[in-house]
């Protein structure tokens, strides 16, 4: 059993390419393509590492990265946010709300599967 | 030998020639024309009413006395002209901004509109004149006497009794007929002025004459007269140094503070650059004055007896050589000195007792109400006329009482020292900020009581009203309260004396004073403004509005100013404040102009005490306090200078930020409108380098795979291409370069049309139409309407979530406009999102499929360029939207 990554993102296309990937090197991807229930998805999960996206439906990924951090059993795990706003203002507001690693759409396959790799290193 | 009652003819011609003059300027005021009336010649001809009947004769009387003493006279009004006149422009600055009747008016409105003040300064004016205006009529008997000695007929003579008072009378009736025609005592009195300059121009040209007669007549020239003089005891220097100085300083200050110079110099001024002509020319008329004072002097006491008064000498030495025709010029001078000076005090006098005494407590007795009901108009132009009647009458009376002895001939300067009262609390007040009211109390009072004990009493001579005891011995036995040698200042002349201490207790006083009283916020504001009159635009802290009837206002304001004036100048300043009508709000600008305005009719203080009756609370606002309370003259100067330009610069600054708000919004629109598009081209994007470096990388893929990625990246290329043609659709119909291409075609039609290009895709949606009611003949942009229905379509395809998805389209006409309404049979737009559907990159639900919520979006701008409009309509059991189009396009077409 490999380790486990959940995938937050509600993009279909992205979401099976991102599988693809991360199967490929041998994780198990979860994914949760909506933004209300997915800390809930996170407690019941306990992935190595979390992949979010910033525009989410119901939820924004900020907040949910917020509400992770908040939370004393989730607060150490690695996430990597991905955003399609490539603005240095969602950069800030990513660390401010705590993000491992911060990445901006479109991605290289090579890069994500690196930075994944190296969160749970870490 | 010229009868005495050819000397009455010609004086009545003379007067009959004054009151032409004076008629004809002012008719020619009224028109409006007569430049030359507002010349700086006739200003400074004006301000000869300095030289009265008293230098007229009495210059060379005082010559013949006491030698060159009486230059004085004229080198303090000279020094004044020449050196001081930074402070005559500063009186004639600050008597225009504040619309200053007088010099009481002046000292009164610098201390906060003090009425106390006002009527302690007219009080000592009258008493400081009276004597004065006695003097005028003395002068004017003592010539005709002059005549009557001479004559053949002494019978004939008039008593002098009778001279003065028929001469009083009459200057009484010129004085009210002119001087009380105008309430307004700021609107200048352009007849008396001119009758005033005429006067001036006969008094020389008399003197002149009469001097060149002297010297060229009776001396036989220049170096006879001189050697004539050279024998006399005129040449003689035989006047100390304190009294040369102390007299110039005295004559100078009583240039500045005699209320008759002052209405000349400051109300009567019609522009403040007379000044400049004036300050050399008046110097020139004054030396030209005292040219011949010298030799007519040193020839009368050469040639006429003993027992001839050398105060007569003008007139005397040309009736005793037989020149009758230079004899009565000669008298023509004299009287025209006498009669100037009298019409001038009279007036300014009046104004004050009008002003601070009669008004105040006729307004006190009839209290508020009368502001409102009584003919406040016609009331102070009675207590006007009346005034002057009676202050003619007092000179007459004091005339009367002193017998017109010598007593009399050294009233002149005795009335100097008295008005030099006022210098230090007037010089003070437009120099100082710390000077006070109570400070120039002060002062005023004990310089006047001083003034009053050490020279005024004694000069009725010598136990006619202070008895021998006191002046030898001192009030109460006191030996330094000898009325001419107070504190042991023995030995001294008793006209310096009296200044000396006067002055100096005065002075004292005002400063000492002024340092230990707090001054109230209304006596600093005034004295901003006095002080630093240059700087400010002309207002005063004043009424706070908003309590103050307008209409009372206005009815009081006809009753002073006069109905036609009173409304103009309400409707101006309604105008000013952009309304119609003549009520103006009233607002703190428009009552202090107001109180101006009135102030020139009956005073500063009466004003603001009418007006305060009216407007009624604090006559100070909070923001005048708040001001006050800023202890940094500089800051309130500053602020008051600025409060105009700043108000200016409030309305600009806040147009300003709206602007900047505005601009601040749509920035962030665009911020988040770059942000959503970059989004939605990212996501795309996002995919198809995923996949494509997935094809790329991978060589293990199996076909089916291969072909899968290969249609997601096909997918998502077309979909940022449809994002861009969105975008760019959208920002040509936003930017309004859109041209509408119009063509005609039923509805029909074009429904079938949009049905069709909508259709394919997923899901199955039935589409309900009623044809019978689209038969209708649209004339528009057709391609672009079929593009509104075309997304309406496709939206229910995409988004209608019922099992068996359904749109019903109806169509139905309401007068001009045409309605199509799109129905679906799903769930609908939640009533909190309903607002922004049409915004941009709003999507509802967590659909993706392939919009980027512009659709909405180029629908509602498509419409709105097609003069319609599309709306969401609630209520209708699925998402229902209505698209609404105006069919004058289609009339206007057909």
């Amino acid at each position: 059993m490999g380790r486990q990554v959940l995938l937050i993102e509600d993009e279909p296309n992205i979401i099976e390419a991102i599988r693809f990937i991360l199967s490929r090197d041998g994780w198990d991807v979860k994914t949760h393509s909506n933004g209300v229930d997915a800390v809930d998805a996170v407690r019941a999960r306990m992935p190595d590492v979390i992949i979010l996206d910033v525009m989410l439906p119901g939820k924004s990924g900020f907040d949910i990265l917020t509400e992770i951090r908040g939370d004393a059993a989730l607060a150490q795990m690695p996430v990597l946010m991905l955003t399609a706003r490539g603005q240095t203002k969602d950069r800030e507001m990513a660390e401010r709300a705590g993000a491992s690693h911060y990445m901006t759409k479109p991605f290289s396959n090579a890069e994500i599967l690196e930075t994944v790799r190296q969160l749970v290193v870490t | 030998m010229p009868t005495l009652n050819m000397l009455v003819l010609v004086c009545l011609l003379y007067v009959v020639l004054l009151f032409l003059v004076a008629f004809a300027a002012d008719r020619a005021a009224l028109r409006g024309r007569g430049k030359w009336l507002r010349s700086p010649i006739v200003y400074t001809l004006s301000l000869s009413i300095y030289c009265t009947a008293w230098t007229f004769y009495g210059a060379v009387g005082f010559a013949a006395r006491s030698g060159l003493e009486f230059v004085t006279i004229y080198l303090g009004p000279t020094l004044v002209m020449i050196g001081w006149w930074w402070v005559l422009r500063k009186m004639v600055r600050v008597g225009q901004a504040q619309r200053i009747t007088s010099i009481a008016d002046l000292i009164s409105s610098r201390y906060g509109k003090s009425n106390t003040l006002a009527v302690f300064v007219t009080l000592l004016a009258v008493v400081g004149t009276t004597p004065y205006i006695a003097l005028q009529l003395q002068s004017v008997t003592l010539s005709f006497a002059a005549f009557a000695e001479t004559g053949p007929d002494t019978a004939q003579a008039m008593s002098r009794q009778a001279t003065a008072f028929w001469l009083a009378l009459g200057l009484a009736l010129f004085t009210i007929l002119f001087g009380t025609r105008n309430l307004d005592a700021n609107e200048r009195h352009h007849g008396v002025v001119m009758a005033i300059a005429l006067e001036a121009v006969v008094k020389l040209f008399a003197l002149l004459a009469v001097g060149v007669f002297v010297v060229w007549g009776l001396a036989g020239g220049v170096s006879e007269t001189l050697a004539r003089i050279d024998a006399s005891e005129i040449a003689e220097w035989n006047v100390s140094g304190s009294r040369w100085i102390g007299l110039t300083a005295l004559s100078a200050a009583a240039f500045l503070c005699l209320p008759r110079m002052f209405q000349v110099m400051v109300v009567e001024n019609e522009n403040e650059d007379h000044l400049r002509t004036a300050a050399w020319a008046f110097p020139a008329y004054l030396m030209l004055m005292s040219l011949f004072v010298v030799p007519i002097a040193a020839v009368g006491l050469d040639l006429l007896p003993k027992s001839t008064n050398p105060d007569l000498f003008v007139l005397s030495l040309p009736l005793a050589e037989g020149r009758e025709g230079l004899a009565i010029l000669s008298f023509l001078g004299g009287f025209s000195s006498a009669t100037s000076m009298v019409i001038v005090a009279a007036i300014a006098l009046s104004t004050m007792v009008s002003n601070h005494i009669v008004m105040p407590i006729w307004l006190n007795m009839t209290g508020g109400n009368a502001v409102i009901s009584g003919d406040v108009r016609q009331v102070a132009l009675l207590a006007r006329r009346l005034s002057i009647a009676g202050i003619v009458f007092l000179g007459y009376l004091y005339f009367q009482i002193s017998g017109g002895g010598t007593a009399l001939a050294k009233i002149g300067l005795v009335s100097f020292a008295g008005v030099a009262q006022f210098l230090p609390a007037m010089i003070g007040g437009l120099f100082w900020r710390g000077a006070t009211r109570t400070g120039a109390l002060a002062g005023l009072l004990i310089g006047s009581v001083v003034w009053l004990y050490s020279l005024f009493l004694p000069s009725f001579g010598a136990s006619m009203v202070l008895s021998e005891d006191i002046m030898q011995n001192g009030l109460l036995g006191l030996s330094w309260l000898r009325p001419q040698a107070l504190f042991g200042a023995e030995g001294m002349d008793p006209l310096v004396h009296a200044v000396m201490w006067s002055m100096l207790l005065n002075t004292s006083g005002f400063i000492l004073f002024s340092l230990l009283s707090f001054p109230k916020p209304i006596e600093r504001l005034q004295g901003a403004q006095f002080v630093n009159v240059y700087d400010h635009s002309p207002t005063t802290g004043g009424w706070t509005g908003g309590l103050a009837q307008t209409e009372d206002l206005l009815i009081m304001a006809q009753r002073i100013m006069g109905g036609s004036q009173a409304q103009s100048f309400f409707a101006r300043a309604a105008e000013r404040q952009g309304i119609g009508g003549y009520l103006p709000e009233p607002s703190p600008d428009f009552l202090q102009a107001l109180e101006r305005e009135l102030s020139g009719s009956v005073g500063g203080a009466a004003a603001h005490a009418m007006v305060g009756q009216i407007v009624g609370g604090a006559s100070v606002s909070v923001e005048d306090l708040m001001a006050v309370a800023d202890e940094t003259a500089q800051i309130m100067e500053y602020s008051n200078r600025l409060e105009a330009k700043s108000t200016e610069l409030t309305r600009t600054a806040r147009q300003l930020r709206e602007a900047n708000e505005k601009l601040t919004q749509l920035s962030r629109q665009k911020d988040a409108f770059l942000s959503q598009v970059s989004h939605e081209l990212r996501t795309p994007m996002t995919s198809i380098r995923a996949f494509s470096e997935i094809l790329r990388d991978s060589d293990a893929l199996k076909p089916a795979e291969s072909s899968k990625y290969a249609s997601v990246i096909h997918d998502e290329a077309i979909r940022l291409t449809r994002l861009l043609d969105d975008l760019l659709d959208l920002s040509v119909l936003e930017s309004g370069q859109v041209s509408l291409n119009v063509q005609t075609g039923t509805l029909g039609d074009l429904l079938d049309r949009a049905a069709a290009s909508a259709a394919g895709g997923s899901g199955d949606l039935e589409i309900r139409r009623k044809r019978g009611d689209e038969d209708i003949v649209l004339s528009t942009d057709l391609d672009r309407l079929a593009q509104v229905f075309i997304n309406l379509i496709a939206n229910a395809r995409k988004y209608c979530d019922a099992n068996k998805p359904s749109l019903t389209i109806s169509t139905r006409v309401a007068g001009d406009t045409l309605l199509v309404d799109f129905i679906d049979n799903g769930t609908g737009i939640p009533t909190d999102k309903q607002g922004v559907i049409f915004e941009k990159f709003s999507r509802i639900g967590d659909t993706k499929a392939g919009g980027a919520g512009l659709g909405l979006a180029i629908c509602r701008e498509i419409m709105a360029r097609l003069g319609g409009q599309v709306t969401y309509l609630p209520g209708q059991g699925g998402a229902a939207f209505r698209v609404i189009l105006p069919l004058q396009e289609r009339l206007a077409a057909q």
